[in-house]
């Protein structure tokens, strides 16, 4: 076996529900939807999947943050499993994966299905909920430092790093602005994509401020919807329905300090050295990249993970994404191909990786990338959170 | 609106515990806390037992001068909650003593719109139920 675990491992298919700005059917139900689908297009049937895997896990909050978990699920399909974890201190979103990664390579499990449920919708939808702050309860943890200060949403937390990113690059809003345009207009080539109808620059400039220089369109949206994709040993990978997407490289690490206030670089996030373990793992390079599908809770974050994989250089982004013609579907470097979190809706890191998986696999239709795209750079982020991965098709 | 003008019952405060009990309460006297390694004098925030420089156990509350500079700042322009200001300002601020030390804060004293990157601030403290707030202002021009 290869030294580095991941290259044994393959995404062998994917699934997704119905995404909406308020479910007619309960998280579970769409946790379900997502998983079935997968393990169809996997060919796999239920007596397959011998691993589950999640981030976070179950956070029975009312937030809608992560509504379902590895036990839910599991007893809904009656799984036997011969490992499982759901846990939220992991290398952002995609843990889960590289926890998966680590059980096939223990000889735990040889399917796993992976998957992340929102239903901040329609939590939003009955009361103020965010995964930040509540109001009137004492915080513990690592947001109880903000606590006090009227922190009550990502966006202003977030919007520290951001503001120190604009001055240290000087990026101007009309550049910023192309990562949400660009967003919109491939949204408007995905059926299943939230907002579908074109922004302008103009439409991004006036839109409003939520907190500096943060604007609205900067800002994935809520939504009620689950994703799951199979990973795979190597081996079984190769048996089943559709090329293996080979999980080429990862980047898991925790070289920095991991806290919101202190974090090494808060302009770079704790991104740099995440990127550069991806890279160490891979005789791949940046400019071997055919697509990437950059975590955009906030449009900042795309940008940020543009010059932290090196497809440009550090504070380069500006003119990287300036007029929007390389990150466009015709472009050097697609970005964010379905829309993303921003016009797609927040899957939370695993739309990207659906959508990775869909154009990997020439799925794409009228967004579908020309020139038959094999390597794709996929990512998470916010703060001292950063996870990587390097997705190849066989 | 002026940021001073935010209620104080609006904040949310947080469980302090053995360690973190000095940066939320010293505000009584006046005094920020930040704890300091007894061996090497190197500060540790958020608090921790542990000097990671020296890796001496011995570490202690140090109420230092209360003077830092802004790292960075954001102007809030969403009423997340009734009653909050429409505009107000989120900042982590570096004190003086030690670069990476960063206090998450709202800039008061000042309009929004006149707050800039490392511009110099000093602590003042707001009292909330049995904890004193630490929140910065801008040091006036002597």
């Amino acid at each position: 076996m290869n030294k580095f675990a991941e290259k044994n491992t393959a995404i062998t298919g994917i699934g997704m529900s119905e995404i909406s700005r308020g479910a007619t059917k309960s998280a579970l139900a769409l946790t379900v939807d997502a998983s079935l689908e997968a393990m169809s297009d996997a060919g796999l049937s239920r007596s397959d999947i011998d691993g589950i895997a999640t981030w976070p896990g179950e956070r029975a909050d009312g937030s809608g943050f992560s509504a379902v978990g590895c036990a839910a699920l599991q007893d809904a399909l009656r799984l036997e499993v011969g490992w499982y974890a759901g846990g939220g201190e992991a290398p952002g979103q995609y843990g889960a994966v590289f926890n998966a990664i680590g059980a096939i390579a223990a000889g735990l499990c040889r399917n796993v299905l992976i998957f992340r449920t929102m239903y901040e919708a329609t939590a939003r939808k009955k009361a103020f909920a965010n995964s930040l702050l509540k109001t009137g309860v004492r915080q513990a943890g690592p947001f109880s430092w903000y606590a006090p200060y009227y922190t009550y949403a990502a966006a202003l937390q977030q919007a520290l790093y951001f503001n120190l990113y604009v001055h240290k690059s000087g990026i101007r809003p009309d550049q910023v602005g192309q990562i949400a345009v660009n967003q919109r207009r491939n949204a408007g080539l995905n059926p299943n994509a939230i907002y579908q109808s074109p922004i302008t620059i103009d439409d991004y400039l006036a839109s409003p401020i939520i907190a500096s220089p943060l604007h609205l369109y900067d800002c994935d949206v809520p939504i009620d919807g689950a994703a799951a994709i199979i990973v795979s040993r190597m081996d079984v990978a190769r048996n089943l329905k559709n090329p293996p997407i080979r999980i080429e490289a990862i980047g898991s690490s925790m070289r920095y300090r991991n806290s919101w206030t202190q974090l090494d670089a808060l302009e770079t996030q704790a991104q740099p050295k995440v990127a550069e373990m991806m890279w160490s793992r891979t005789d791949l390079k940046a400019a071997n990249v055919d697509i990437a599908q950059l975590y955009d809770g906030f449009s900042f974050h795309t940008i940020n993970w543009l010059e932290n994989f090196g497809f440009c250089e550090r504070y380069g982004a500006k003119d990287f994404i300036e007029g929007g013609k390389r990150i466009a579907l015709e472009g050097e470097l697609p970005v964010n191909t379905g829309g993303g979190a921003l016009s797609g809706g927040r899957l939370h890191a695993y739309g990207a990786v659906h959508e990775a998986c869909t154009q990997l696999w020439g799925r794409g239709g009228g967004r579908q990338v020309k020139g038959d795209p094999q390597v794709c750079a996929t990512s998470t982020s916010g703060g001292p959170l950063a996870g990587a991965m390097l997705l190849v098709r066989d | 609106m002026d940021e001073g003008e935010i209620t104080a019952p609006l904040r949310t405060l947080p469980v302090v515990d053995y360690d973190s009990e000095a940066f939320w309460t010293w505000g009584r006297e006046g005094k920020l806390a930040i704890y300091r390694c007894d061996e090497c004098a190197y500060f540790i925030h958020p608090p921790v037992p542990f000097c990671p420089k020296c890796e001496c156990r011995n570490v202690s509350p140090h109420a230092v001068s209360g003077r830092g500079r802004v790292v960075t700042f954001t102007v809030n322009h969403k009423q997340w909650v009734d009653g909050l200001p429409e505009h107000y300002t989120l900042a982590l601020v570096a004190i003086d003593e030690q670069d990476d030390v960063r206090i998450p804060c709202n800039i008061i004293g000042c309009d929004a719109e006149d707050i800039t990157f490392d511009m110099p601030v000093e602590v003042c403290f707001e009292q909330v139920e049995d904890l004193w707030v630490p929140l910065f202002r801008p040091i006036a021009h002597s």
